[in-house]
C-alpha cells in the first residue's frame, strides 16, 4: 500500500465517522457506558486488593525465647531464622521493649502494669515477617520447632480465616471483571456492528467498483480504533478526576484504622491507559467482525 | 475479449434468468443487448464482471475464465471492466466528485491525478458544478451520469452499461451516447443493454436481442426490433 493510500483511508475514516454522526455518536456511549462500568469497577476492585494486602502485611510471627537460653544462642538463632527460605527480616524485641509496647497498646489500663517493671513477666522475642503473607502459616511451624522457642504466636485461626476471606474476594473481583469485560465487548460490538449493517450496501457497492478487502477494511479499521478510544475519554476523564477528589476525601478519615487507599498515582494513568486499550481494541474488533461478513461480493 | 459458453443462470428462488448463452465479443466492438423486460439482460451482464455467479458455462474476459479466478483477483478484474449499473450503486455518504475519485483511489492513483481526471469527466457529463452535492440530492439522470463518469475516469478496456439512458431525456441521452461512442472510437469495447428503440436504430451498431434468457437475434447494424 502507498503512503498517499494509507492517508486517503484516514481521510476517509474521518469524514466517515463525521457524516455517519449519529451511528458514531451511538457507538462513543456504548462505549463509554461500559467502559465507565469498567473503570469504577477496577478502581474499586484494586482498592480492596490493596486494603486486602495492608490488613495481610500486618501479619508477623512472634517467636518468644525460653528464659533459659544464653546470651550466645540468641545470635545462632537468629541467624537460622534468616535462612528460613519465605523470611524477609527478623527483628529482636528484648522483653523490656515487649512490655513497653504492650503498656503502651493497652493505653490507660496498660499503666497498671507500669509496676510490674521491676519484675518484667515477657520473655525475650523475635519478630518475624515472611516475603509473602500467606507463608506465615509454615515459617510459624517451622520456627516452632527449633531449640530454645518457648512459644510461637501470630494470631493462629484469625490469621487462616483472614486469608481465606481475602483470597475468595480476589477470586470474586476477577470472575466480576472479567464478566463485565465480556458483557462490555458484546455490547460495543453490536453497536457498532449496527451501524455497519446500515453500511452493507456501500461495502458491497465498493467491491463491485474494483475495491480490494483490504481496501474497504482499513477506513473501518480506523473508524472502529477512534470510536473505541473516543469512548474511553469520558471514563478516563472520571476515574482521574474522581479518584482524585476520593482519595482526598476519604484517605484521612481511613488513617484511624490504620488502612490508606491506593496512592492516586500511577495507578489512575495505568488505569487510563488500560481504559484506551480496551476502548481502542474493543472498537476494532466490533468493526473488523462485522465488516468481514459482507467483504462476500 | 469476451466469451461466453453455454451460460446457465438460476436464481436461488428458481427463476431461470439465462438458459444457454453462447456468445462471442470482440476487443472495439458496440454491442447492444435488447429483449423485453425481465429477458434476462441485466443477469448476462451481471456474470460479465462477477456480480452473479452462473449456475452453468464458463465466462472469459480477456482470456481469464471468472470461473477459475482467484478471490483475491476479482477486484483487479473488476478495474477493467467500467460498469454503468442499472440501479446506479452510488456510494450514499459520498459526494458526486468522491464517488467518481472512488474508482482511481482504489487503484492508488496520485490525487494530483485523481483530481484532473474527476474533473474531466464531470465535465464530459455536465456534472461539474454537482461535485459537491450527495446522490440523494441529485436526479435520476443527474445519479445515472455519474454512474457513467465512474465507470469511464479509469479508461477501462471494457465499458459495460446497463441502460445508461434509461433515466434521460432524449438530448441528454444523445450526449451520453456521444461519449459511449467517442470512447468506442478510442478503441474501448462496450456493451449496452438498452429499451431506447431511437438509440439503436440510428447510431447502428450489432444487436444482440435476449428473450427468455436466451439469444434469439444476434445481427451486425441490426435493428432494436420491438415495437416501444
Ligand atoms: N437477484 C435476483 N433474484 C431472483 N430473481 C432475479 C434476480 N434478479 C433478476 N431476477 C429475475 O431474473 C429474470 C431476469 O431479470 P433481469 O434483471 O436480468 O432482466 P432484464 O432483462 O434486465 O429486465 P429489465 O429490462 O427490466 O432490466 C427476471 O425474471 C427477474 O425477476
Ligand atoms: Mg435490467
Amino acid at each position: 500500500m502507498k503512503s498517499r493510500t494509507l492517508k486517503r483511508h484516514f481521510t476517509e475514516a474521518f469524514k466517515s465517522l463525521g457524516r455517519n454522526g449519529w451511528m458514531s455518536f451511538a457507538s462513543v456511549s456504548a462505549v463509554t457506558v461500559t467502559l465507565l462500568l469498567v473503570g469504577v469497577f477496577l478502581v474499586v476492585l484494586l482498592n480492596l486488593n490493596h486494603l486486602a494486602g495492608q490488613i495481610e502485611g500486618d501479619v508477623e510471627i512472634r517467636a518468644y525465647i525460653d528464659r533459659t537460653t544464653k546470651q550466645t544462642e540468641y545470635a545462632d538463632l537468629q541467624q537460622k531464622m534468616e535462612q528460613i527460605p519465605n523470611v524477609n527480616e527478623v527483628k529482636f524485641q528484648s522483653k523490656e521493649d515487649g512490655l513497653k509496647e504492650l503498656i503502651k497498646s493497652l493505653g490507660d489500663e496498660g499503666k497498671a502494669f507500669s509496676s510490674l517493671k521491676k519484675e518484667n513477666p515477657l520473655p525475650d522475642a523475635y519478630i518475624i515477617k515472611t516475603k509473602k503473607p500467606q507463608d506465615t502459616a509454615s515459617v510459624a511451624s517451622e520456627i516452632e520447632k527449633f531449640d530454645h522457642i518457648k512459644k510461637v504466636d501470630y494470631g493462629q485461626g484469625t490469621v487462616e480465616r483472614l486469608f481465606k476471606v481475602t483470597s475468595v474476594a480476589r477470586n470474586v473481583g476477577i470472575v466480576l471483571i472479567v464478566g463485565l469485560i465480556f458483557t462490555a465487548m458484546f455490547l460495543i460490538s453490536n453497536t457498532i456492528k449496527l451501524t455497519i449493517v446500515s453500511r452493507r450496501k456501500e461495502i458491497e457497492i465498493m467491491k463491485l467498483v474494483g475495491a480490494t478487502n483490504g481496501f474497504i477494511r482499513w477506513p473501518f479499521f480506523i473508524e472502529g480504533f477512534v470510536l473505541g478510544v473516543l469512548g474511553a475519554v469520558i471514563p478516563i476523564l472520571v476515574v482521574v478526576f474522581g479518584y482524585e477528589f476520593l482519595h482526598g476525601s476519604v484517605n484521612n478519615q481511613l488513617d484511624t484504622v490504620f488502612v490508606k487507599l491506593m496512592p492516586v498515582y500511577p495507578m489512575v494513568l495505568q488505569l487510563s491507559a488500560l481504559l484506551a486499550i480496551i476502548g481502542g481494541l474493543i472498537g476494532v474488533w466490533g468493526s473488523m467482525t462485522s465488516v468481514r461478513k459482507f467483504l462476500r461480493v | 475479449m469476451i466469451e461466453m459458453k453455454d451460460v446457465w443462470k438460476t436464481y436461488p428462488n428458481g427463476v431461470m434468468a439465462l438458459n444457454g448463452i453462447d456468445i462471442y465479443i470482440d476487443k472495439g466492438e458496440f454491442v447492444y443487448v435488447v429483449g423485453p423486460s425481465g429477458a434476462g439482460k441485466s443477469t448476462f451482464i451481471k456474470c460479465m464482471y462477477r456480480e452473479e455467479k452462473p449456475t452453468k458455462g464458463s465466462i472469459l474476459i480477456q482470456g481469464t475464465d471468472l470461473a477459475k479466478l482467484r478471490e483475491r483477483n476479482i477486484p483487479k478484474m473488476r478495474r477493467k471492466i467500467g460498469v454503468v449499473f442499472q440501479d446506479f450503486k452510488l456510494l450514499p455518504k459520498l459526494t458526486v466528485y468522491e464517488n467518481v475519485a472512488f474508482a482511481l483511489e482504489v487503484i492508488e492513483e496520485s490525487p494530483k491525478v485523481i483530481r484532473q481526471r474527476v474533473m474531466e469527466v464531470l465535465d464530459l457529463v455536465r456534472l461539474k458544478n454537482k461535485a459537491r452535492s450527495f446522490p440523494d440530492e441529485l436526479s435520476g439522470g443527474e445519479q445515472q451520469r455519474v454512474s457513467i463518469a465512474r465507470s469511464i475516469v479509469n479508461h477501462p478496456p471494457v465499458i459495460i452499461a446497463d441502460e445508461p439512458t434509461g433515466n434521460l431525456d432524449p438530448e441528454t441521452a444523445w450526449e451520453i451516447m456521444d461519449i459511449f461512442k467517442e470512447i468506442n472510437e478510442r478503441g474501448t469495447t462496450v456493451v449496452m443493454a438498452t429499451h431506447n428503440k431511437d438509440i439503436v436504430n440510428s447510431f447502428q451498431k450489432r444487436v444482440i436481442a435476449i428473450e427468455d434468457g436466451r439469444i434469439v437475434r444476434d445481427e451486425q447494424k441490426g435493428e432494436y426490433g420491438y415495437e416501444v
